[in-house]
């Protein structure tokens, strides 16, 4: 099933988009990761900020414009309130599921080990200061520092 | 159907190593498939191993969210007592099956 000789021995994942579903892909790959031994660290930049910032995080968002997959006409996504009843129904959906709201997962993730980052140029762009960052978030990086910590044999980087 | 022997039990193993039949498990028999993970088992590590059995004998899907919430242990203290991968080590050891969940 797997290639015994090179394992994964860390993933650093980046989320630069703010959706509901991109911020959970970013979760489910490194809580997946801490949870069979892989180093895993999370880089969150531009949208992606959505996802660690305290006033953001509660109530992530969807897309229903210019999203085919929704599978309804993107015209209806302009009426007041439907993106936000889609978005909730999303939210809804996944708690049956035992997904945890992100702040739930991202202490679940830094428990098992895992770490959070946030990129200094996205929060200079958006004008948000370090006590706006969830707790779980264990330091601002610039790109350098970035690939610096994504060094080391078997270290991926995923971009989602 | 693979078979393993442990503390003198003959017990019937999936190709993982995981119990296919969680009534064949035991305490000496956890002492022995922890040593082959590398796990010295004390009382902390057994009520884990037991609330995990109770969950799945419930017929609960286990998940890390769920272990967090079982008042047993935190996922901190999880980590520490399975290194590693902590779920996967805990219900072999625990001997019932592999979790298929993603969270």
């Amino acid at each position: 099933m797997s290639d015994n000789k090179h394992p994964i021995k860390k993933v650093n994942i980046i989320c630069a988009k703010g959706n509901i579903e991109d911020i959970y892909a970013t979760l489910v790959l490194g809580n997946g990761a801490v949870m069979e031994g892989i180093e895993a660290n999370l880089f969150f930049t531009f949208f992606g900020l959505e996802g660690i910032v305290k006033k953001w995080m509660k109530k992530p968002h969807t897309a229903v414009i210019g999203n085919p997959a929704m599978r309804m006409p993107s015209l209806m996504g302009v009426i007041p309130g439907v993106e936000a009843m889609v978005s909730s129904m999303m939210r809804k959906e996944m708690d049956k599921l035992d997904v945890p709201p992100i702040d739930e997962f991202l202490e679940l993730f830094t428990a098992g080990g895992g770490k959070v980052y946030a990129c200094k140029l996205a929060m200079d762009m958006f004008k948000i200061k370090e006590e706006e960052l969830t707790e779980y978030v264990s330091g601002i990086l610039t790109v350098g520092d970035f690939y610096e910590l994504a060094g080391g044999e078997g270290s991926q980087i995923i971009f989602t | 159907m693979a078979t393993k022997n442990y503390a003198g039990v003959t017990v019937n193993v999936n190709e993982e190593g995981y119990f296919t039949d969680p009534s064949q498990w035991n305490k000496e028999i956890a002492t022995e498939v922890a040593k082959e993970e590398g796990i010295d088992l004390t009382d902390q590590h057994f009520e884990v191993l037991i609330m995990l059995r109770q969950k799945n004998d419930a017929g609960e899907a286990l998940s890390i969210r769920g272990i967090n919430k079982s008042g047993v242990v935190d996922v901190k203290s999880f980590y520490q007592l399975f290194p590693g991968a902590p779920l996967k080590k805990a219900t072999k050891i625990a001997g019932i099956p592999k979790p298929v969940s993603c969270v």
